[in-house]
C-alpha cells in the first residue's frame, strides 16, 4: 500500500543536504578535468615545442625558411630545401589524388549499382587503414624498382621535354615516388569526405535537373558540384594537411636528400621525412633545436589547414540553412 | 537543352566518357589495394611460422645470419598499445560524457573543436612533443611511447563516445530521472550500458589505427634491445618499428621478415577493423531502431 | 465538501484578489498552486496558474494542444529543470512545501512525485529489472521481490508476466509497455502519479485497461493526469481543469487557467464561455 500519509511526515525530507547531489558533483568533476585535456594538451604541445625550437629560432630567425644550408658539421641549419619539398609532393600529390577521389565519391553516390556501394566503399576505406610503414615498404620495395624499370622510362621518353622528367629514374627513391605514395594515402580520406557530401545534396535539387533532361554527367556538373563545392574544398584542405603532415612513408621512399628541383626522379625530403629520418640522433643542441623548428612549422601549418577546413564548412552549413 | 540530334549525341559521349573514367578510377582503386595487400601477402607468408613469432632477431649484422624472428616486437607492440589504451580510453569516455550530458552548447562546441584540432596534428610532431617534454635528457621508454600514442587515440575514443551517448533516447533519461535518480546514477546505470557496445566498436577502431603509427615512436621508444623485454620503463621493440628499421636494409632475409611483419599488422589492422565496424553497425541499429 | 476554488477571473492579467488566505482549503489538498508562471527562455509557456488538487482524486487537465498541460504537470514534479532555459515563478505547494524553493531537492520531489510519459520508455533491461531499478536506486531493497510483483499486481500486469520476469521489456506489446512504466512508477511507492497523455500511444484495448486501473489507483495516489481526449477526462477524472491559450499585449500566446471544478459540471455546465466552446467541440 502507498504510505501516503507516512512518508510526509517528515517534509523536511524534501529539503537539499548541500547545493548539489555529492555523486552528480563527483561524476561533475571528473568528466570536467577529462574533457579539459585536449586543450590542455594542446597549450602544452604548443609550449614544449616553441620552447624547444627557440635556440634555433633565435639563431635563425625567419631566415630559417629561405635558408638552404642544412649543414651539422658547420652547425648552420635552414628549412627552405624541405619547404620545397613539401611543397612539391604535397601539391603534386594533391594533383594527382583530386580528381581521382572525386571520381570515386561520384562512381559510389551515382553510378554504381546499390548492393556495389558497401563493398566497394569499403574496400577503399580499407586502404586508408593500411598502416603508413607498411605502403612505404611496399613503395621502397615493389613501387620503387616498378618505377625505375616501367613507369619512370616510359615517362621521360614522353614528357622528357618537361623539366618533370629530364633525367632516367636513377633509383627507387625519388619525388615522384612520394608524390605517387601520398596520393595513394589522400585519396581514400577525400573521397569519404566528398561521398558524404555527394549524398547530402537535397533530393530535389538532383530531380529538378534529371526532369528537364540532364545527363549524370550534366547533373553533377550543374547540380552536385556547385552545391558540394565548399566542402569539396574543405575536403581537399583536409587531404593537404594530411600529405604534409606524413613522415614515415615519405621518408621510406623520398631519398633523404637535399635537392630543390623540378626534377621528380631525384630524391628529396620533406619537413616531416627531414625529422624522421634524424630520428637516431642529431649532433649538436642547435641541430636538435632546429629540427623541432621544423615541427613548430608543421604544427603551425596543421592547425591552419585545420581552422580554414572549419572556417568553410561553418560558413557553407550558414549559408545553406538559409538557403533551405 | 539542346534538342538536335547531334547536340545530344555529344551530351552523351561526353555523359559516357566521365562515367567511364568514373568508373575507372573506382577500378583503380581497388585494384591497388588489391596489389598492396597481394604483395604484402605474398612476400610476407615465407616469413611466417612459428619461430617468426617466438624467437627474437639475431643481430641485424647481415653476415649470412638468419634473422629468426619478431617476439620482441609482438610483446612491445603489446605492452605499448595495450599503455597506450589504458591512458585514453577512460580519459576519452570521460570527456565524452562531459560533452553530451553535461555541457552546455558553446561550451561543447568549443571542446570539439579542441579535440579536433588535436586529431589533426600530424604524428611526427606528436612524436616530437614527447620527446622533448619527457625523453629529452631522460631516457627512452615503452611508457612513453604509450603516451603519444594515446594522445593521437584521444580525440578518437572521444568523438566516437561522444557520438554514441548522443544516440541514446532522450526518454531513457527522462524515465530514470522522473523515478528519482540523480543525474550521475542516470549516467552510469541507463545510458552507459546502452552505449557500451559502440563504446567498445570506437575504442577497437582506435586501438587499430594506433596500433600501425610509427612516426610517435621514432624518438620515444625506438632505440631497444633485440630480447623481448615486458619492462615499458625502457624502450620497447615495436612491431612498426622493426617494419621500418628493416625496410631500410638491402638484406633480402631481413626484407622478408620485414613484410612477413607487415603482414601480421595488416592482418591484425584489417581484421580488427571490420569486426569492430560490423559489431558497431549492429549496436547502432539497436540504439536507435529499437524503439 | 469544499474544495479550492476561487471564481477564475476571465482576464489573466487582473490577478490580484487571489491569497490562498482568503480561499478555503480543503482538509486533504495535496497541490496548492498559486500565480505559477513558467517560461522557455524568455518566451512564458503557462501563466498566472492558481488552483488546489485534491488527495487520493483523480484529477484531469485538458485543453487544446500548445496550452501548456504538459509543462504544467512537468512543473509538479520539477521534470522542467532538465530543459535548459526553463524558469518559473510562483509558487507549488505540496503539502505546505514550496516545490520551487531554494532548498528543495528535485530529486527527492521526484521520488515522492512519479511520472509516467505519453510514449512508453521502459529501459531496454529485463521486465523485472525495470521495476526493480527505483527500489534498487532507493535502497529499498529488501524483499525486492515480492515489491516488484506487488507493483505489477498494482498495475494489473502480474497475471501477463509473472513466467517471464526475466524477458526484455522491449518484447512487451504498447498498453503491457504503459502498465509496466506505472509498475516501474509505483514500485517506489510515490505520493502522487502524474500521467502525461498516458494512452495517447495506445490501442483503445490498451486505451480501456489504463483507464481502468485509474480507479483502482486514486485509492491510494494522487492522481493527476493529461488528457487531450475529452471522453476520457470524463470517463475516468473527478476533477477537471480546463487549460486554454492566451493572447498577451505583446500578441505572444501562452495557456491559463480557465476553469477547474467537477468533472460533471464541466462538461454539462460549465461557468465559462471557453470551456462550454471547448467541450461541445466549437473549437479546440
Amino acid at each position: 500500500m502507498a504510505s501516503a500519509t507516512a512518508s510526509l511526515s517528515d517534509p523536511a525530507a524534501l529539503r537539499r543536504r548541500g547545493r548539489f547531489n555529492p555523486g552528480d558533483a563527483v561524476l561533475y568533476g571528473l568528466t570536467l578535468v577529462a574533457s579539459l585535456s585536449a586543450l590542455v594538451l594542446l597549450v602544452l604541445i604548443a609550449r614544449e615545442i616553441l620552447v624547444d625550437a627557440w635556440p634555433a629560432m633565435k639563431e635563425f630567425g625567419l631566415g630559417f625558411l629561405t635558408s638552404r644550408t642544412w649543414d651539422p658539421a658547420a652547425n648552420v641549419f635552414g628549412a627552405a630545401t624541405f619547404l620545397f619539398g613539401t611543397a612539391l609532393t604535397s601539391f603534386g600529390a594533391l594533383l594527382l589524388a583530386a580528381p581521382i577521389s572525386i571520381a570515386i565519391a561520384l562512381f559510389l553516390t551515382e553510378l554504381a549499382p546499390r548492393w556495389l556501394r558497401g563493398p566497394v566503399g569499403a574496400l577503399v576505406e580499407m586502404l586508408a587503414s593500411v598502416p603508413s610503414v607498411v605502403l612505404g615498404l611496399w613503395g621502397i620495395l615493389v613501387m620503387g624498382p616498378w618505377i625505375v624499370e616501367h613507369v619512370g622510362p616510359f615517362l621521360h621518353r614522353t614528357l622528357g621535354w618537361t623539366p618533370f622528367f629530364k633525367t632516367e629514374p636513377a633509383a627507387g627513391s625519388s619525388f615522384l615516388s612520394a608524390i605517387l605514395i601520398l596520393t595513394i594515402m589522400m585519396v581514400p580520406i577525400i573521397s569519404s569526405i566528398c561521398r558524404e557530401l555527394f549524398l547530402n545534396v537535397p533530393r530535389e535539387l538532383k530531380d529538378g535537373a534529371l526532369a528537364l533532361g540532364a545527363t549524370r554527367w550534366e547533373l553533377v556538373r550543374g547540380v552536385i558540384f556547385p552545391y558540394a563545392r565548399a566542402g569539396m574544398a574543405a575536403a581537399l584542405i583536409l587531404g593537404l594537411g594530411r600529405a604534409v603532415g606524413e613522415a614515415i612513408a615519405v621518408t621510406q621512399v623520398i631519398g633523404n636528400n637535399e635537392a630543390i628541383t623540378w626534377n621528380l626522379f631525384e630524391p628529396g625530403d620533406t619537413l616531416a621525412s627531414r625529422i624522421a629520418s634524424s630520428y637516431q640522433g642529431a649532433t649538436t643542441h642547435l641541430m636538435v633545436s632546429s629540427l623541432v623548428y621544423l615541427a613548430v612549422i608543421l604544427l603551425a601549418f596543421s592547425l591552419v589547414v585545420n581552422l580554414l577546413a572549419r572556417v568553410i564548412v561553418t560558413r557553407v552549413a550558414a549559408r545553406q540553412q538559409g538557403r533551405t | 537543352m539542346n534538342l538536335t540530334s547531334e547536340h545530344r549525341r555529344r551530351r552523351r559521349t561526353v555523359n559516357w566518357i566521365m562515367e567511364g573514367l568514373a568508373t575507372l578510377a573506382a577500378l583503380a582503386a581497388v585494384a591497388l589495394l588489391v596489389i598492396v595487400v597481394g604483395s604484402i601477402a605474398k612476400r610476407g607468408i615465407g616469413a611466417i611460422s612459428l619461430d617468426f613469432f617466438t624467437k627474437t632477431p639475431s643481430f641485424l649484422a647481415g653476415f649470412g645470419e638468419e634473422p629468426s624472428g619478431i617476439a620482441n616486437a609482438i610483446v612491445g607492440t603489446f605492452i605499448i598499445v595495450g599503455l597506450a589504451v589504458l591512458m585514453a580510453l577512460p580519459v576519452g569516455v570521460l570527456a565524452a560524457i562531459y560533452l553530451n550530458e553535461f555541457a552546455p552548447r558553446r561550451v561543447q562546441t568549443a571542446m570539439t573543436v579542441a579535440f579536433d584540432v588535436l586529431n589533426g596534428i600530424p604524428a611526427i610532431v606528436i612524436g616530437i612533443f614527447v620527446f622533448v617534454f619527457l625523453v629529452a635528457g631522460h631516457g627512452q621508454a615503452g611508457v612513453k611511447g604509450a603516451f603519444a600514442l594515446a594522445i593521437l587515440m584521444l580525440p578518437l575514443v572521444a568523438r566516437s563516445t561522444q557520438e554514441v551517448l548522443a544516440l541514446v533516447p532522450s526518454a531513457m533519461r527522462e524515465a530514470s530521472l522522473a523515478l528519482g535518480a540523480p543525474r550521475w546514477r542516470t549516467t552510469l546505470s541507463v545510458v552507459l550500458p546502452m552505449a557500451v557496445g559502440g563504446i567498445i566498436t570506437g575504442a577497437t577502431l582506435a586501438t587499430a589505427r594506433v596500433a600501425g603509427e610509427t612516426a610517435p615512436l621514432l624518438f620515444t621508444t625506438s632505440l631497444a634491445t633485440n630480447a623481448v623485454s615486458w619492462d615499458p620503463s625502457n624502450a620497447l621493440a615495436s612491431i612498426p618499428m622493426f617494419i621500418f628499421t628493416s625496410s631500410e636494409q638491402a638484406d633480402p632475409a631481413l626484407q622478408e621478415q620485414a613484410w612477413g611483419a607487415a603482414l601480421v599488422l595488416i592482418t591484425f589492422v584489417l581484421v580488427a577493423s571490420m569486426i569492430a565496424r560490423a559489431f558497431g553497425l549492429r549496436s547502432r541499429r539497436r540504439l536507435s531502431g529499437g524503439r | 465538501m469544499s474544495y479550492v476554488s476561487a471564481p477564475m477571473p476571465l482576464d489573466p492579467a487582473e490577478l490580484h484578489g487571489d491569497r490562498p488566505s482568503e480561499r478555503k482549503i480543503a482538509k486533504d489538498t495535496v497541490f496548492q498552486i498559486d500565480d505559477l508562471t513558467a517560461s522557455y527562455g524568455r518566451t512564458p509557456a503557462i501563466k498566472h496558474i492558481s488552483f488546489g488538487i485534491q488527495g487520493r482524486t483523480v484529477t484531469a487537465i485538458i485543453g487544446p494542444s500548445g496550452c501548456g498541460k504538459s509543462t504544467f504537470i512537468r512543473c509538479l514534479n520539477r521534470m522542467n529543470d532538465v530543459i535548459p532555459g526553463f524558469s518559473s515563478e510562483g509558487q507549488i505547494l505540496f503539502h505546505g512545501i514550496d516545490l520551487q524553493g531554494k532548498d528543495v531537492d528535485p530529486v527527492s520531489v521526484r521520488r515522492r512525485i512519479g511520472m509516467v510519459f505519453q510514449r512508453p520508455n521502459p529501459f531496454p533491461k529485463s521486465i523485472f529489472d525495470n521495476v526493480a531499478y527505483g527500489l534498487r536506486i532507493l535502497g529499498m531493497k529488501d524483499n525486492l521481490g515480492d515489491r516488484v510483483e506487488h507493483a505489477l499486481k498494482r498495475a494489473a500486469l502480474w497475471e501477463e508476466v509473472k513466467g517471464r520476469l526475466k524477458d526484455s521489456a522491449l518484447a512487451l506489446s504498447g498498453g503491457q509497455q504503459q502498465r509496466l512504466c506505472i509498475a516501474r512508477a509505483i514500485a517506489i511507492e510515490p505520493d502522487v502519479i502524474l500521467l502525461d497523455e498516458p494512452a495517447s500511444s495506445l490501442d483503445p484495448i490498451a486505451t480501456s485497461s489504463i483507464e481502468d486501473l485509474m480507479h483502482e489507483l486514486k485509492e491510494d495516489y494522487t492522481i493527476v493526469i493529461v488528457t487531450h481526449n475529452m471522453q476520457q477526462a470524463a470517463r475516468v477524472a473527478e476533477m477537471t481543469a480546463f487549460f486554454s491559450i492566451s493572447e498577451g499585449e505583446d500578441g505572444a500566446r501562452h495557456g491559463v487557467l480557465v476553469e477547474y471544478d467537477e468533472t460533471e459540471r464541466i462538461f454539462t455546465n460549465p461557468s465559462e464561455q471557453r470551456t462550454e466552446d471547448y467541450v461541445t467541440g466549437r473549437f479546440g
